[in-house]
């Protein structure tokens, strides 16, 4: 009952959802102002990433869920880097008063 | 998984709408506190995306470090850093934004391409379903051990460098003559983020 072969939902339509998440984010990513803003696309674009894993481990190697122990593995290599990445904004905050992007600049060439 | 086809495909639209949407919300809406709570969603419709994709695990791994932590981590750095600042204005924004917004529709083009030209093997395994927890718990513990040592030292550096990062100085006076004992105080006059409390109420051994 639990294994219906033919899966009512095709892979690509997981693909491309993830397709669609990881595009958002990246468009966020460069264009976002609000340092803030900047890890939540990041957190969008590994969540796509994470879509296209747990898809890829239904549909191709239903038996040996390697990606969902990959999943598994990127949320939490993803709660390391938010903590962290909130760490360095809360200390750039502390530095320099503002948390837009472009002030940001001390290296830029 | 053990529901009907058709809504399974109906869940499956709603979701994908609601992920696509509310990122699409979480990048454009100019207010970060209503991004956040989008973000949320996000990762909500995400966790029922992974209950359709047999892994029940996952989505509940999901929505407890991400809705549970992630969200709510970035909800205190924004309450934190909320502070009221009109942007400065730059030249060629719109230009900007439209480029990468081509590149990004470039991006998206060419994942469509390579995700709906490649053959995959299909139909592959059949999925283990319910046991899935099973099969986790057995990858971590046999070929994966390495990995899931590595990330607890992951996590313990990622804590503390949390800690050292995000720390407030701490200010205390001496005892006895009640002036700034360490540089944190020093440094706190002149960064206005530290909460301005109310002079500390003298206490009975510094008033001798």
């Amino acid at each position: 009952m639990s294994t219906d072969l033919a899966s009512p939902i095709p892979l690509e339509a997981f693909l491309s959802v993830a397709a669609m998440l990881f595009c958002v984010g990246v468009w966020g990513l460069i264009n976002s102002r609000n340092a803030v803003r900047v890890l939540m696309s990041i957190e969008l674009m590994l969540n796509a990433v994470n879509i296209n894993l747990m898809a890829f481990s239904n549909y191709l190697d239903g038996q040996l869920i390697r990606g969902q122990v990959f999943a598994i593995f990127v949320i939490t290599v993803a709660a390391a880097e938010a903590a962290v990445g909130l760490a360095i904004l809360l200390s750039l905050y502390r530095n320099r008063e503002t948390v837009d992007m472009e002030r940001f600049n001390l290296l830029r060439w | 998984m053990s529901i009907a086809s058709t809504t399974q495909q109906i869940c499956f639209l709603v979701l994908s709408a609601t992920t696509v949407v509310g990122s699409l919300g979480v990048v454009l809406l100019p207010n970060i506190v209503y991004s956040a709570f989008l973000l949320g969603g996000v990762f909500l419709s995400v966790a029922g995306l992974y209950l359709l994709l047999n892994a029940s695990f996952v989505a509940a791994a999901q929505i407890l470090v991400y809705v549970g932590a992630v969200n709510v981590l970035i909800l205190f750095a924004i309450m934190l850093v909320n502070k009221q600042e009109t942007l400065a204005a730059i030249p060629g924004l719109l230009v900007r934004r439209l480029l990468s917004g081509a590149v990004c529709a470039g991006l998206f083009a060419l994942l469509l391409r390579v995700a709906f030209t490649t053959t995959w093997a299909l139909p592959g395994p059949t999925p283990v379903g319910e046991e899935a927890t099973i099969r986790i718990g057995e990858h971590l513990f046999t070929d994966y051990l390495l990995p899931f040592e590595l990330a607890s030292v992951l996590l313990l550096m990622a804590m503390i460098g949390a800690i050292v990062l995000a720390r407030r100085d701490v200010f205390s006076t001496d005892v006895i003559t009640g002036e700034p004992a360490d540089q944190g105080l020093i440094e706190k006059e002149r960064t206005p983020l530290l909460i301005e409390t109310s002079a500390p109420a003298p206490t009975l051994l510094s008033k001798p």
